[in-house]
């Protein structure tokens, strides 16, 4: 087996033992880039002289002796929506295209200071709207299991990094099912957090009360260690959580015995696709077989989430994004010429950098947030949305009281055609139909491989639980994945 | 709800984007689609809910009233797209 | 000015507390920098920055509330307000919108000259807080050269304190403003500083006419741009004055026109239409998901209030119904400020003699300090060497004739009381030297002795100054005694 088959926890006992150094394992998944990203187009950015420089760094000290941090030599990829004052943070849009902040996220500050080598910079739908990674201004990203079709999205360059063996680990954002519908499309496990598990700070923000950044990697095991790599209190964020970070690994290997999982009636209605939901009820089994309790729920408002999503993601995305005007950063439209007569030259300017430099789906959901909070329209869409949010919440509350984890599929279908949805907005966000309730509700959800479509692509399971239960969460994902297979059938499937 | 083209010119001009005609045909039947698929909520009754804006609600956080240091003006300069080394610059701003 | 009218006036002042840092980042809040040294990824609204609240600034502010007798929420939340302007990094504001973290205050004030309205409350509607944004400079002389921005401003904390339109008057908004910042001054949540932006104001401003149908309004105006109290008073009268004659010229109602923004400007003493920002009414208000509520329990508020220590209201009513001054004096020491009351009542309660105290501050040490340009706290006589000063003087130990010689020489020389009065060479002179000064003048001027018996005792006075000169430290006062007794028994 090469060194880029292996899983994180192996490859950093392996490191950790001084059976390979950091630089040859960096190597190894930059020869990985070097041959298949030109396919994939998983990364925007790579620079192999640094990522090596680090890994050479964190190898000597190895040698020395010297104190490492957690992940030390291991190679990392991240979206390019985090800040990094080593790079330039882009979010896939033309508006950041030169935009270097000069202050490290909160991420990528505890990635550092774990010594990770932080290997490139993963691709996304522009701003991370969108469920396709089609939206990227600079590049497509194609599933490794199918070059016709997307890899899912936003998160679709760091769920496609993984899945084609070019990265161990990768750090992805969830604000609707931003990593959890990318893995699921591309057979990898990621993990949305609590709201508030992991710090915001130097996250671009989409919309802020539904973003997480979160982890994505080839087994649970790999994504409990980068979640506890990330995870933990930021007095820079305000709503980060002020609770300590249970160590996931050390008990993820508790049999499941007593655990109650739910099954919820609303997820297997018309529309799901047969293949994926056999695969799923079969996933459910194999829990009863490990000593899982089974129980059918109901989550009478979920069929409002995607409504509910789309008030309340687009009119926090009109705000977040007002600050792209083209003054203190960002693209600024560069002549300045008054096409209309009425207007002031910087009420023009402001227009025509903001058209310049965002893309047309970052644009629809900036019109659609500011349609929904303007004068007149407040209370029927924004207010009414939180409304049903809390509705929402609740029946996940009373859900929780019954059953430790609810399974579902990921999404609907397995991976759908680059280009099969992108004329269709409203077809495209109902792709989130599974996904959204986690960020409405602020719950931790992963999204796992259990198994593979006809046509060989590859299907998810989700699981979701109540807040700051990771811990369950992970547990639950890790005993069904040692009980299965799908993770080597995974690997012989992409050779 | 429908939404009429003369509400996307509006829409666009609050949210400072020049859209160009096709943009603003398109838009129209799109936020109109998406607009009506969103009057679904209108069928929830939520007399009695209070709004829910944050996904885990936290309240009074603090940070204390101390100093630290900004960043030199050179990087806060750096990302803008028109400076003279002291200040942003910006065409003039008419009237106020 | 006419009598057919009313002009009624709400008041928007935006108080900047006094915080080291700023109110969702920790850049300084120092005045003066060079532009844009006090900026960091918050403030300048940098993709990925957070906002995270300064307890300070929200406990200035919560101070400034309960003191101007606001009802406190148990629950505060904050908005964005929405609009482009590049002053405006985020695009939007974070203030308060709907649930205020303070409503339903008010103000008390009187006039300090007296007689042109009586003492009344003014309602407040509420006070919230909110960030600053930064500074435009524009090309005054052309209109044409780029705009500079200065971010250094934004993110300084606000408290926006909004009034009812209860007042009537240019002098009653004055009134309003100087209690209001006598009151920020005294518990110490802002300097109040009109020149570097630490207060300002504006005023909205219309006319209540009485009309054959009945009662009539005009548009509401708000004015910006007025940089001293004294141009608030003289934008008022202005503006009342034009609303009048536009009213004569349009009738137009309230209503019947757009809420208009009129610039003061100071040299032409004129108030100038502004140009409106465009779509600027639709702000989009939503709570920030970035910031999370602040609740407050009746005992964290009642807390607050114990700690407010005195306010100037309640120092003037205890001085002049404890300590016997007029209402007219009290008024005076209070509105001098903290430092100065102070100050008085050190002395006061040291030589435990309030009235005194009060004439000894009132008249020579404001004089002194108008003279000096100074402050009390750099005043050269401490509170404790006034206090020696007056109890000299009663004690006898310091003539009075020669008591405010000594003061200025005190406020001159930076010297106390017993220095003084050495330096002068005051000595008590002793009574038989008293007396036999007394029998000798009284000897030698037998016409005086005549006028005297004739009943004009003002003629003693004549032989003070002799005295005066033979021994400076003759009491003048003990010595016309003398006389007159000793010429009654001749
Ligand atoms: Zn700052």
């Amino acid at each position: 087996m090469s060194l880029t088959e292996q899983s994180a926890t192996e490859l950093l006992q392996l490191l950790n033992q001084g059976e390979i150094s950091s630089v040859e394992l960096t190597q190894s998944y930059l020869d990985q880039i070097e041959a298949k990203d030109s396919q994939i187009g998983a990364f925007l950015r790579i620079d192999a002289k640094a990522a090596l420089a680090r890994a050479a760094d964190i190898d000597t000290r190895r040698q020395s002796g010297k104190p490492l941090g957690k992940l030390a030599g291991l190679p990392v990829a991240v979206k390019d929506v985090l800040c990094d004052t080593e790079t330039k943070t882009t979010c896939a849009s033309r508006m950041l295209e030169n935009f270097r902040p000069p202050y490290d996220s909160t991420v990528v500050a505890k990635l550092k200071a774990a010594d990770a080598v932080l290997i490139g910079r993963t691709n996304m739908d522009e701003f991370a709207m969108g469920g396709s990674t089609e939206n990227s201004a600079f590049q497509i990203t194609r599933n490794p299991w199918d070059l016709e079709r997307a890899p899912g999205g936003s998160s679709g360059g760091a769920a496609a990094c993984v899945a084609g063996g070019m990265a161990p680990l990768s750090i992805g954002t969830d604000t609707g099912g931003s990593i959890r519908q990318p893995a699921g499309l591309c057979g990898v496990v990621g993990l949305k957090p609590t709201y508030g598990r992991v710090s915001r700070y130097g996250l671009v923000a989409f919309a802020s009360s539904l973003d997480q950044v979160g982890p994505l990697a080839n087994t649970t095991e790999d994504a409990a260690l980068l979640l506890e790599t990330i995870a933990g209190h930021d007095p820079l964020d305000s709503t980060s959580l002020d609770v300590p970070v249970p160590e996931y690994t050390a008990t993820i290997n508790r049999p499941l015995e007593g655990l109650r999982i739910g099954v919820v009636r609303e997820h297997f209605a018309t529309g799901l696709d047969p293949e994926v939901e056999s695969a799923v009820r079969d996933a459910i089994k194999v829990y009863e077989s490990l000593g899982a309790t089974v129980k059918e729920i109901s989550l009478p408002h979920s069929k409002y989430a995607v409504a509910t999503y789309y008030v309340i993601a687009p009119s926090e995305a009109s705000s977040n994004l007002a600050r792209y005007d083209g003054v203190h950063f960002g693209h600024r439209h560069s002549q300045l010429s008054v096409p209309d007569p009425t207007s002031n030259s910087l009420v023009e300017m402001y227009r025509c950098s903001r058209s310049e430099g965002f893309g047309p789906e970052v644009k629809r959901r900036i019109m659609l947030g500011a349609y929904a909070l303007s004068a007149g329209y407040y209370d029927a869409y924004y207010l009414k949305a939180l409304k049903v949010r809390r509705l929402i919440r609740q029946d996940f509350d009373t859900a929780f009281e019954q059953v430790d984890l609810i399974a579902s599929p990921v999404t609907a279908e397995p991976a759908f055609k680059i280009g099969q949805l992108a004329d269709d907005p409203l077809s495209m966000y109902l792709v989130d139909l599974y996904t959204v309730s986690a960020n409405l509700a602020g719950l931790p959800g992963v999204s796992l491989p259990c198994g593979f479509s006809s046509s060989g692509l590859p299907i998810g399971l989700q699981l979701q639980a109540k807040p700051l239960a990771e811990e369950t969460l992970l547990r639950g994902a890790h005993m069904y994945q040692k009980a299965t297979d799908w993770q080597s059938r995974k690997l012989d499937q992409l050779k | 709800m429908a939404i009429t083209r003369a509400d996307v010119e509006k829409v666009a001009r609050l949210a400072r984007l020049r859209l160009s005609e096709d943009e603003l045909t398109s838009l129209t039947n799109e936020l109109s689609q998406i607009v009506t698929y969103v009057d679904q909520l209108a069928e929830v009754d939520t007399d009695a809910v209070e709004p829910m804006t944050h996904a885990i609600e936290l309240h009074n956080v603090f940070a204390d009233d101390v100093v630290r240091p900004s960043l030199p003006r050179e990087q806060a300069l750096a990302n803008a797209p028109s400076h003279n080394d002291q200040a942003y610059l910006v065409p003039p701003v008419l009237g106020d | 000015m006419s009598d057919s009218y009313k002009t009624i006036i709400g008041l928007e002042v935006h108080v900047q507390l006094a915080t080291n840092s700023k109110l969702f980042c920790r850049c300084s809040t120092q005045f003066g920098a060079e532009p844009n040294t006090q900026t960091c990824p918050v403030c300048i609204g940098m993709p990925g920055s957070l906002p995270v609240m300064n307890r300070t600034a929200y406990q200035l502010a919560l101070k400034t509330a309960v003191a101007i007798n606001c009802e406190i929420p148990a629950f505060t939340k904050w908005d964005r307000k929405q609009y482009f302007y590049p002053d405006l990094p985020k695009g939007y504001q974070i203030s308060q919108f709907d649930l205020p973290m303070s409503a339903n205050g008010y103000l008390e004030i009187s006039d300090e000259k007296e007689g042109r309205f009586e003492p009344k409350r003014i309602g407040i509607t509420r006070a919230h807080l909110e960030d600053d944004a930064g500074k435009s400079i524009h090309d005054e002389v052309h209109g044409k050269a780029d705009s500079q921005i200065d971010l250094n401003r934004t993110g300084t904390p606000l408290l926006e304190i909004v009034s009812e339109p209860d007042l009537r008057s240019s002098a009653e908004a004055r009134a309003y403003l100087e209690e209001l910042k006598l009151l920020l001054e005294y518990i110490g949540v802002s300097d109040c500083n009109m020149q570097e932006g630490s207060l300002r104001c504006d005023a909205n401003v219309n006319l209540h006419l009485e009309t054959e149908n009945g009662k009539v309004a005009t548009p509401i105006v708000e004015i910006k741009n007025m940089n001293s109290f004294r141009a608030v008073e003289r934008a008022i009268d202005y503006e009342a004055e034009r609303q009048y004659r536009v009213w004569q010229e349009t009738g137009q109602r309230i209503g019947e026109a757009p809420k208009q923004t009129r610039g003061w400007d100071d040299a032409s003493g004129k108030t100038l239409p502004q140009r409106s920002k465009e779509e600027s009414s639709d702000y989009r208000y939503f709570p920030d998901p970035d910031l999370v509520p602040v609740l407050s329990t009746p005992e964290q508020v009642a807390e607050v209030r114990a700690a407010l220590g005195e306010l100037p209201a309640s120092c003037r009513s205890r001085l002049s119904a404890d300590h016997g001054l007029s209402p007219y004096d009290a008024n005076v020491l209070v509105n001098q400020g903290r430092a100065l009351l102070d100050y008085f009542f050190t002395t006061a309660k040291t030589c435990n003699d309030f009235k005194t105290t009060c004439n000894w501050v009132t008249q020579h040490v404001l004089r002194i300090l108008k003279e000096q340009e100074t402050t009390i706290e750099e005043f050269a006589v401490s509170a404790l060497q006034l206090a020696e000063l007056i109890t000299a003087t009663a004690d006898g130990q310091l003539p009075k004739s020669r008591s405010k010689d000594a003061f200025e020489m005190m406020c001159a020389e930076k010297i106390d009381v017993a220095t003084a009065i050495d330096r002068l060479g005051i000595e008590q002179v002793d009574e038989s030297a008293l007396v036999a000064l007394c029998q000798e003048l009284l000897a030698t001027n037998p016409k005086i002795v005549a006028d005297v018996q004739a009943g004009k005792q003002q003629a003693v006075g004549s032989l003070i100054g002799q005295a005066k000169k033979k021994n400076p430290n003759v009491d003048p006062g003990r010595f016309r005694e003398l006389c007159l007794e000793l010429v009654a028994k001749m």
